[in-house]
């Protein structure tokens, strides 16, 4: 096992070397003047432009520049926000715990609801009940999840009154952010009311981001659990007499899971992606709004840092989904 | 995966007797084709679409972007208020919808043809080399694909359009390039198993250069999962330019897109529903027929999905 991490780590090393360098290269082939650009329409004196390209080491030759910056990146510089001056880390730290409790939310969501549908189908296999789900698995696979989340606002907020439109809670409720987490941190604030507007705020991202991969899981799920049923201990577990509830429930789902967990770990992609989505239609301060706002006030530190951490973290998830598929299949240890 | 030869055990195809000529490929991957009622449907659904995007000059009721002074946020023709002249109504400065979604098909259809084009052929390209040359070039390569694969794909495409600038045409580039990996890995992987077999041996015993073995030779009997990925990212690439366009990062307005017709509408959401909603209708009825397509195909070219 020690070998198959060691393996695996080594081999996501270039590639993060390689993340580094596209972020590195980012700000270096926009067309045009660096500093200029992040100037923007002010423009800046000539002896200020100086000042800067110097600051930024944009005078040095390019492969000094690239030293220079993964230097500062092992000390844990990301570089700073143009507009509000502060370190990128620093604010990529401040909006990622929005980013996570979402995501978090959506993707014990898109599981329960996905491994519980594609399993229903898998059981029920070719019946209306099979027929139904997969079909609105595929409409979720190809839903546009902005215009969705266009839908659910039109229903839940305009028309019905249920849910807020955006943001994390209510502006009436105040009170220090202790971990980050709305629905935590509202809870340990002990204000009446205040969990249930965090809940509130939550249900439509929620659902809006948990639809591609409560599609993909449901259909993954479902072709995972068929493959299974048909192998041979799958016979030997029914005709030993035990319990269909037991067949499928120990037998069957426990290898069929496998796969799914894989399929899991890929969907933190895809939930970034979402969340820029997501995020920039409701409001919620998460590192997506924070990645699009950046880009339209062409704020091109925080755009280069931002994409440097979403990349390694989603690196990282996906190291170990790796590792954890290890863990549960000792088969993919040995190749 | 092989070349489709017909498999003597396989289901008969109507009208053929026990002593029939082996069908042809075609006609039997299109046998079990529309022996998916999803795919059947999409294919149909995908054809009048087609049809609508090439027509739309002609069919459509209105020029998409003249604006009805007269005409402001009129509601569709079947609700009170609507007229026929609209049959989806009109947006916030009279334009008519359903004229606007017609020429949006063709946007659509174009996007989803070119980002797929650009990526198929440059994908194919990097993955039969990599496959075929292997070595320390298949490792660069590979790893640079892991690279592009790091990031999460709108995220990628949204940067590259920042560096490239917002359109169309860049927002297309950049999709294609983040979609472009996938077809590479595919390539690669399918070159790998074929490269061994003996026809490749024979083919290069008989003197066939490497260009010829590579695209010849090996290329088409890696086909299959080609052609379904292709299905697949023509309906991602709709999707994600559509994704760009409402962030304001793809084709820019008056262009009737659809995504940015829909970041038009947004502030007329609690006003005017039907400004929303009809262009991400078409949307989604596009990539679900595509999606289908691809379900469809999937299963007539997976030789181990044939018969289950």
């Amino acid at each position: 096992m020690l070998r198959f991490a060691l393996s695996r780590l080594l081999l996501v090393v270039p590639t993060f070397v390689g993340i580094t360098l596209i972020a590195f290269l980012f700000i270096r082939i926009l067309p045009g003047d660096p500093v200029l650009l992040m100037a923007g329409e002010r423009g800046v004196s000539p002896e200020r432009h100086a000042e800067l390209m110097a600051q930024f080491g944009f005078d040095k030759p390019m492969w000094r520049q690239y030293v220079d910056y993964i230097g500062q990146l092992l000390q844990g510089n990301f570089g700073h926000s143009f507009s509000t001056k502060r370190p990128v880390l620093e604010e990529f730290m401040a909006r990622f715990p929005a980013t996570l409790e979402l995501a978090l939310c959506a993707i014990v969501l898109a599981t329960v609801l996905g491994v519980a549908a594609g399993i229903l189908a898998a059981v029920k296999r070719g019946s209306w009940i099979d027929q139904a789900t997969m079909g609105t698995a595929l409409v979720g696979y190809s839903m546009p999840i902005f215009w969705w989340a266009l839908l659910l606002i039109i229903l839940f907020s305009t028309s019905l009154g249920w849910t807020p439109v955006s943001g994390r809670i209510a502006l009436t409720h105040y009170f220090p952010s202790v971990t980050g987490f709305m629905l935590v941190d509202s809870l340990l604030s002990g204000r009446p009311g205040a969990f249930a507007s965090a809940v509130h705020h939550l249900v439509l991202p929620t659902i809006v981001l948990a639809t591609i991969p409560l599609a993909v899981i449901a259909r993954q799920t479902r072709s995972a659990m068929l493959e299974v049923l048909g192998e041979v201990y799958m016979m030997t577990a029914r005709s030993k007499g035990l319990s269909p509830s037991r067949v499928i429930g120990l037998h069957a789902l426990r290898n069929a899971l496998i796969p799914v967990v894989t399929t899991i770990g890929l969907q933190v992609s895809v939930l970034m992606g979402g969340a820029i989505l997501t995020e920039t239609i409701f409001s919620w301060p998460g590192i997506g709004k924070w990645m699009i706002d950046s880009i339209s006030r062409r704020d091109y530190q925080v755009v280069q840092g931002g994409l440097l951490l979403i990349a390694a973290m989603v690196m990282l998830v996906n190291l170990t989904v790796d590792l954890l598929y290890g863990l549960v299949n000792p088969r993919v240890r040995h190749v | 995966m092989t070349v489709q030869t017909p498999d003597p055990t396989l289901d008969p195809v109507p009208g053929a007797g026990p002593a029939a000529q082996p069908v042809p490929p075609l006609l039997e991957n299109w046998h079990y084709f529309t022996r998916s009622r999803g795919a059947v449907v999409g294919l149909g659904v995908f054809m009048a679409l087609v049809a609508i995007a090439v027509l739309a000059p002609w069919i459509a009721p209105h020029d998409p972007a003249m604006q009805y002074r007269d005409a402001l946020l009129v509601p569709p023709a079947w609700t009170a208020g609507g007229r026929e002249a609209f049959l989806f109504g009109t947006d916030a400065v009279g334009r008519d919808i359903l004229s606007r979604m017609m020429h949006g098909a063709r946007f659509s259809l174009l996007i989803g043809l070119v980002v797929v084009t650009i990526a198929l052929a440059s994908g194919i390209i990097v993955g039969l080399v990599a496959g075929y040359v292997g070595g320390r070039t298949d490792a660069l390569i590979m790893r640079l694909m892991d690279i592009i694969l790091a990031f999460p794909s709108l995220l990628l495409a949204l940067v590259l359009v920042a560096i490239l600038g917002p359109g169309l045409f860049n927002a297309m580039l950049a999709i294609a390039l983040v979609l472009q990996p996938h077809f590479a890995r595919l390539t690669r992987g399918a070159v790998l198993a074929e490269k061994s077999r003996e026809y490749v041996t024979a083919a290069s015993v008989a003197g066939a250069g490497h260009l010829r073995l590579m695209f010849f030779t090996i290329l088409p009997n890696c086909l299959g999962p080609l052609i379904v990925q292709a299905t697949l990212s023509f309906s991602s690439a709709i999707l994600d330019a559509a994704a760009l366009g409402f962030l304001g990062m793809g084709a820019q307005p008056p262009t009737p897109e659809w995504g940015t017709m829909l970041a038009e509408a947004r502030e007329f959401i609690s006003s005017a529903w039907w400004v929303v909603t009809m262009p991400g209708l078409a949307i989604l009825a596009t990539v679900l027929s595509i999606n289908l397509i691809g379900d469809g195909l999937r299963d007539t070219l997976d030789p181990k999905l044939k018969r289950s």
